[in-house]
């Protein structure tokens, strides 16, 4: 088993991985919740899932070159509040004018922290932090003690989230979660076929050899950063069209929250390596145990948090041990391999 | 020693990251004390300390675990755990006097649980603490659920709110002892000086035969009872606990430390510089308070000190501000 095993590619291992554990647990809370699986259970994680995989794919951008981005939570925030301001004072404006607004305003954003990590050289961990609290101060400042309610937005936004586009058997795909796996979709691929994007992998990985190969490294972080915060900021986009009423503490604590997707996903916190489609499922997967744990008689849902924290250190341990295995074992093949030539030629 | 080598002796004092902080906290104080005239009473000084003496009592451990080159980013979440696990056993009748030590032993497994993960399985300590950061949120709400426990004994409340020494409460006290305590380990001992080395290179300080992994357990297991205790004094100070006491109170410890001029790579910066910085965040705050500027623009404002800091050493004012890198153990 551990010998096919290890001749797949290591992501592609992970994936597969992340996908076993997710039916286990469907399985799972299936034998202990009646009536669980329906399509009530995939709509709800789906609109859940639909913000949280966009914040999971922008967080992964930056861990990928070695960074982390603590900011994504206010970036949501503000983006969500300022894009409902825009449309309450102009409620005839162009739906996709306001889509590329949001993203504009995160790339904004993205683009300060890019600045400050890639060309002034302050690390990631220490902008960001600060960032954190500057973007939700910036957000306190622009309210003004005001807040955005559902009734000032427009029926085609507050709607669009729960529009089914398509439905299979009992299962709707609505609107926005199908824009997100979309663009969830097409980051993956990008990343994995496309020259440009391949330089996060490079960077992160050994930044040295990367900049040896003639990468410019501070443009690839910087737009690391800067592609990161357009993502937030159309996930601040979603948070506004699901949630209508907007305060000051909008995504408060989603910075932690992707971070936790990225790494369940099999995202390495040192860079270098992961896939964006980890991350999804990493984001589906503490999605689905958050909403699962809740309707579970057997644990009061008090338990939910504990639980969450508890997984992810299994996961991330279990994922460090057998890779560690993988590579003791394919290092032992190589081995072996090479004996056996001698051999032949000997 | 001629005057003229005393003072530049003072101007090599001055041109250090300390000295920076030092001129920076005299000009701060120097402001509110000229914006209002009840800045310098003994009241508000103490009320400056007492508003966040949970945090820079664990900043003080913080300083410790940075300079090893980890990160413990669960400290606000087990600081809640033992506010309401204390609250918890009160309330099921446990003799407070024994529940106190029964709440510091909860921080030291918690501590030895990211300890365990860190040093033993190998995992970054950013990922294991961001774990237990949810983990142990989760056990405080699975102790107090969606209650709030209040009605402490009056001598618990009284150790929190009132005067120990004069007018001087129990935490603040607390706080000068452990700095005290702390500033020698860490500047005057082999202890610090072990984890100095193995923040600046940990595969460099394992050849030199420190047990690498011994030290970072004992770090988390006394940054998880700090915390712990420190739960403790929030919970006798504002005389109830909720499943979100010091909520988020993990940013404001580490912002406070990397402020001090202690580097996130490990291996740099002092407990003297923690405690400046300490200083001026609670001076800058106090002194915003005093005009009218509300919690989260000034959370801003320190956002904005904390990545001057970084860059301000750069600058290098015609060899003004010195180095940020300077200060290895004992200087």
């Amino acid at each position: 088993m551990m010998r096919v095993l290890s001749n797949l590619n290591p992501q592609t291992l992970r994936i597969l991985a992340l996908l076993l554990v997710l039916t286990l647990v469907i399985l799972f809370f299936s034998t202990q919740i009646s009536n669980y699986l329906n399509g009530r259970l995939f709509n709800r994680i789906s609109s859940s899932v639909a913000i949280m995989a966009l914040i999971a794919t922008a967080q992964t951008l930056v861990i990928l070159t070695r960074n982390i981005d603590l900011s994504v939570g206010s970036i949501v925030g503000f983006t969500a509040f300022a894009t409902g301001s825009l449309i309450a004072a102009f409620p005839n404006m162009n739906p996709l004018l306001l889509v590329a607004f949001s993203m504009l305003v995160g790339a904004g954003f993205g683009a300060f922290n890019g600045f400050f990590v890639a060309y002034a050289r302050v690390p990631a961990i220490i902008v960001t932090l600060a960032t954190m609290a500057l973007f939700r101060s910036l957000l306190v400042e622009f309210a003004d003690g005001k807040s955005i309610t559902s009734s000032l937005l427009p029926q085609w936004l507050t709607s669009f989230p729960n529009t089914p586009l398509f439905e299979i058997g009992q299962f709707q795909f609505r609107a926005a979660f199908v824009v997100a796996i979309v663009i969830v979709f097409a980051v993956h691929i990008a990343l994995q076929r496309l020259r440009v994007a391949r330089r996060l992998y490079a960077v992160g990985s050994n930044p040295e050899a990367a900049e040896m190969a003639g990468i410019n490294l501070k443009a690839t972080v910087f737009v690391a950063f800067v592609c990161s915060g357009a993502l937030a900021g159309l996930a601040g986009f979603m948070f506004l069209a699901r949630f209508g009423n907007i305060t000051v503490v909008a995504g408060l604590g989603f910075e932690l929250k992707s971070v936790a997707a990225a790494v369940v996903g099999g995202v390495n916190i040192f860079g270098g390596s992961g896939t964006v489609l980890g991350a999804l499922i990493g984001a589906i997967l503490v999605d689905l145990i958050e909403t699962s744990l809740v309707r579970w008689q057997l644990v009061s849902e008090f338990w939910r948090e504990a639980v969450l924290g508890a997984l992810i250190l299994t996961a991330v341990a279990l994922d460090a041990i057998v890779m560690r295995r993988l590579i003791a074992l394919r290092a032992a093949r190589h081995h072996e391999k090479r004996e056996q030539k001698m051999e032949g030629t000997g | 020693m001629t005057e003229r080598s005393t003072l530049s002796a003072m101007w090599a004092r001055v041109q250090t990251w300390e000295g920076f902080l030092v001129c920076a906290l005299i000009f701060i104080v120097l402001m509110n004390t000229a914006l209002s005239p009840q800045f310098m009473t003994l009241s508000n000084q103490i009320n400056l300390f007492q508003l966040s003496i949970e945090k820079i009592i664990v900043a003080l451990v913080m300083t410790f675990v940075i300079i090893n080159a980890e990160i413990d980013l669960s400290v606000g979440s087990m600081m809640g755990l033992a506010a309401c696990a204390f609250g918890f056993l009160f309330q099921q009748g446990v003799n407070p006097v024994l529940v106190i030590p029964i709440v510091l032993l909860i921080g030291a497994a918690g501590g030895a649980l990211n300890g365990y993960f860190i040093s033993k399985v190998g995992l970054p300590s950013l990922v294991v603490t961001l774990a237990t950061l949810i983990g142990f949120r989760g056990l405080a709400r699975v102790l107090v659920e969606d209650r709030g426990i209040t009605d402490f004994p009056d001598w618990f409340d009284r150790l929190g709110q009132q005067g120990l020494v004069g007018p001087i409460p129990l935490a603040i006290i607390a706080f000068f002892v452990l700095f005290a305590i702390l500033y020698v380990v860490l500047q005057r001992s082999g202890f610090g000086r072990k984890t100095y080395v193995i923040g600046t290179n940990r595969d460099v300080a394992a050849f030199a035969g420190i047990d690498t992994a011994r030290h970072k357990m004992i770090l988390f297991i006394a940054s998880g009872t700090v915390s712990a205790f420190a739960g403790l004094l929030y919970a006798a100070r504002v005389g109830a606990v909720r499943g979100d006491v010091a909520l988020g109170f993990e940013l404001d410890i580490i912002t406070m430390v990397l402020l001090g001029g202690v580097s996130i790579f490990g291996g740099s910066g002092t407990l003297l510089g923690t405690l400046l910085a300490i200083l001026i965040v609670l001076n800058l705050r106090n002194g915003m308070a005093l005009l009218n500027i509300t919690g989260h623009i000034q959370t801003g404002v320190i956002g904005i000190l904390l990545i001057a800091s970084v860059l301000l050493p750069r600058v290098n004012l015609g060899g003004f501000l010195g180095t940020r890198k300077q200060g290895e153990a004992g200087s």
